[in-house]
């Protein structure tokens, strides 16, 4: 930093402050290096998961391939073990992949799903995309903040969550299931089509820790035609699958 | 059945859907009991390759994901060399309307990854995807269960069925990214990057994932596969229209009755898909606009749907069948509200390489705020306009063309509820988002949404003001600044 003047020296002189001005820019430092697997500390679960991904990819076989097939599923698996993509997880995901931990963090950044703050126990994504909206996807997401207490500013931009830190809320954009809608996906798994009243029973099924609403969960729905696939003369002579 | 169509009621063709309410189809015993599988083993067993190419070709089967390129075609272009060559399942459905693939793979996941392994064999390729969208995690599981069950049961795996053939099969999840539908973004998600999309040529079937040639289908066309190599081509083909064989998954969502996901030939009239199949609107309301093809197709006024569904005439309507996805809007929806919200899903999901969509969606979604909060002038619904022709075409994918096309059909077709909404809005005190009075270069607003400057400068592009806008305190103000 030696040959670098102080800042100190220009005030006073009617010089301006900014650094960048006067000084050049100060170096942000070295690259960033890959951190070594003895530095940081990474539980054995984790790491064997990440290397068992790792191997399943087929870019570790392919010449001049980055190798970073993996990224995205060691980044899940960050997430499933701390319930986020902490810092630390990233360093620790970065450091069996050889990558930086900078690497991982922008392609973290880049995905809704990969939270890079944390994020309670249970998440509950509302979807207010077209079809919800229509449906009351809007009123449905005030229904969760005001049973779960988050915040409807942040639940509408990336998600807020509740006062004891336990439920995330966030608006969330089209997850697939516009016949459930109004809908919203609970800890991962789809629930629709739901009225108001059942954020309340959702926030507290999950602190109490009972089965969210069975009968609206997307498992539990029949097809909408019917159960029989209606007779048809081109059909009915099929060979192949179903039969 | 409705009074309104007058048609004898229209029913489903299931092919794909077969058999889907039997809940333990997704096990391979029960699916193999329904005759799965047993396409893949005559396959293998008689290793026609040319005559499986021929056949997918000859059949038109069209791609099931959006764009409707012949799969056939899709195939045939793979170089024929001994290079790795990798086959991408598209199940990243992440389009407003599309759930579709959804139903596919969790009812059926036997028939998706039959019809990877006939691909991969008449492609000779040896390591498959399944990009499956994150949020997708109950079906993921599904997936992964079967695919584990197919390896068991060598189905998969190396040397399958004694053919000499290998296929390795990951499911692979993504983390939530629309833009990774977009087939060459889809393959630096799966290469470990950031979604975004490649600069195309070279094509995915030249250089795509690994730079290796990559076969990319929608899971709907890979699950048609195993029906057109049983049946053959000429079968499919009596199904549908001559330009759009076979059948489609229709999900029709929004305001109707029954909601849901619909196995239909393709060519049937589109208005009785909605209203026999989707039970048309709810009770006391009409339909107002109707998006045909998921939230990047155009939308269709209501009279604009007595046509058949097809990916012929939904392109002669303007339009665009598109994944296959109903979204009905009806009187009760403002669509100026719907194009913001649309534009909102764009600007959203815009990964940001290409200005024009970066850019454009911003500003569009910005442009549409200042409509539905009475600060907009109709002279910014002709910027509107002419920003999302400024997007079309001039990016890498398709993206920012997906938000262009349905607001610029919204902005031509219901051109007079956007003006009713600029003057309404306006005229009732500037509801804005903050509660502020909005001020155009500093001068208070008329009512109308308009001071006499904005007034004269719509004058002087020779626009029409709307009646309202005109009929305020300060009209005479106005005629006086456009006499001078």
């Amino acid at each position: 930093m030696d040959k670098y003047t102080p800042l100190a020296d220009f005030v006073g002189l009617g010089i301006p402050e900014d650094i960048a001005n006067t000084t050049g820019r100060i170096p942000l430092g070295e690259p960033e290096e890959i951190p070594e697997l003895s530095d940081v500390n990474c539980p054995e679960e984790l790491r064997v998961r990440i290397e068992t991904v790792m191997d399943r990819y087929p870019d570790k076989d392919v010449k001049d391939s980055l190798h970073k097939s993996a990224s995205i599923p060691a980044l899940w698996a960050v997430q499933r073990h701390y319930g986020w993509c902490t810092p630390d997880g990233i360093r620790q995901a970065a450091a069996v992949m050889r990558v930086t931990p900078g690497y991982l963090e922008s392609v973290a950044s880049f995905y809704d799903l990969l939270r890079l703050k944390p994020a309670g126990t249970s998440q509950v994504l509302v979807c207010t995309n077209i079809s919800c909206w229509m449906r009351g996807g809007d009123e449905l997401l005030d229904a969760f903040c005001d049973a779960s207490g988050v915040d409807r500013g942040e639940a509408g931009h990336g998600g807020g969550l509740s006062p004891e830190g336990d439920i995330m809320v966030s608006g969330f954009e089209c997850l697939g299931a516009c016949d459930l809608a109004p809908m919203a996906s609970v800890n991962e798994r789809y629930f629709g089509p739901l009225e108001e009243a059942d954020a309340k029973t959702v926030i507290d099924q999950l602190r109490e820790g009972g089965e969210v609403l069975p009968e609206k969960s997307l498992a539990a729905r029949p097809l909408p035609g019917g159960e029989e696939a209606p007779e048809n003369a081109k059909t009915s002579g099929l060979k192949g699958p179903n039969q | 059945m409705s009074p309104e169509t007058g048609t004898t009621g229209i029913v489903e063709t299931r092919v794909l859907l077969r058999h889907a309410s039997d809940l333990d189809l997704h096990k391979i015993d029960t699916y193999r009991s329904y005759g799965g599988y047993a396409t893949q083993e005559k396959a293998y067993r008689e290793h026609e390759i040319d005559w499986m190419v021929d056949q997918l070709e000859e059949s038109g089967l069209r791609g099931r994901g959006g764009a409707g390129f012949p799969m056939g075609k899709k195939v045939s272009f793979l170089p024929h060399g001994d290079e790795a060559k990798y086959l991408c399942c598209n199940a990243d459905e992440s389009e407003p309307g599309a759930f579709k693939d959804r139903e596919l793979m969790q009812r059926n996941p036997h028939q998706l990854i039959e019809g990877i392994a006939i691909s991969s064999l008449a492609g000779d390729i040896g390591h498959a995807f399944i990009f499956i969208r994150g949020e997708y995690d109950k079906q993921a599981d599904i997936l992964d269960e079967a695919v584990a069950e197919a390896y068991a049961a060598g189905y998969l795996g190396k040397n399958i069925l004694g053919s000499g053939h290998d296929l390795e099969l990951i499911v692979h999840r993504g983390a939530g990214a629309y833009i990774c539908g977009e087939e060459t973004a889809l393959l630096d998600a799966l290469e470990g990057k950031r979604g975004n999309p490649r600069l195309k040529p070279p094509f995915p079937a030249v250089q795509g994932l690994y730079g290796g040639p990559t076969l990319i289908n929608n899971v709907e066309t890979l699950s048609n596969v195993p029906h057109v190599i049983a049946n053959g081509a000429d079968w499919f083909k009596s199904l549908g229209t001559e330009q759009s064989p076979g059948t489609k998954v229709v999900s029709i969502s929004g305001c109707v009755k029954r909601p849901g996901n619909y196995e239909v030939e393709l060519g049937l009239n589109l208005l009785d898909i909605i209203m026999d199949l989707g039970g048309g609107p709810l009770e006391g309301h009409q339909i107002k606009a109707v998006y045909p093809g998921g939230s990047s197709s155009p939308v269709l006024a209501a009279d604009d749907l007595d046509r058949p569904y097809s990916f012929e005439s939904m392109a002669e309507a303007g339009s665009m069948l598109g994944s296959g996805s109903i979204i009905v809007a009806d009187d009760s929806v403002s669509i100026p509200h719907m194009a913001l919200r649309t534009a909102r899903f764009y600007h959203h999901e815009s990964c940001g390489k290409c200005t024009p969509c970066r850019e454009g969606t911003n500003w569009t979604v910005k442009m549409l705020e200042r409509v539905v909060v009475g600060e907009a002038t109709p002279m910014d619904l002709d910027i509107i306009s002419s920003v999302q022709k400024n997007i079309i075409g001039h990016c890498l994918c398709v993206l920012g063309d997906s938000m262009a096309m349905p607001v610029s059909a919204m902005v031509n077709k219901f051109r007079e509820e956007f003006e009713e909404v600029i003057a309404s809005a306006a005229i009732s005190g500037f509801p804005t988002d903050d509660g502020r009075e909005a001020q155009i270069d500093g001068e208070e607003p008329g009512p109308g949404g308009t001071g006499p400057k904005v007034i004269e400068r719509q004058r002087l592009a020779g626009r029409e003001v709307p009646a309202a806008a005109q009929g305020g305190h300060d009209a005479q103000a106005a005629q006086e600044l456009s006499e001078h």
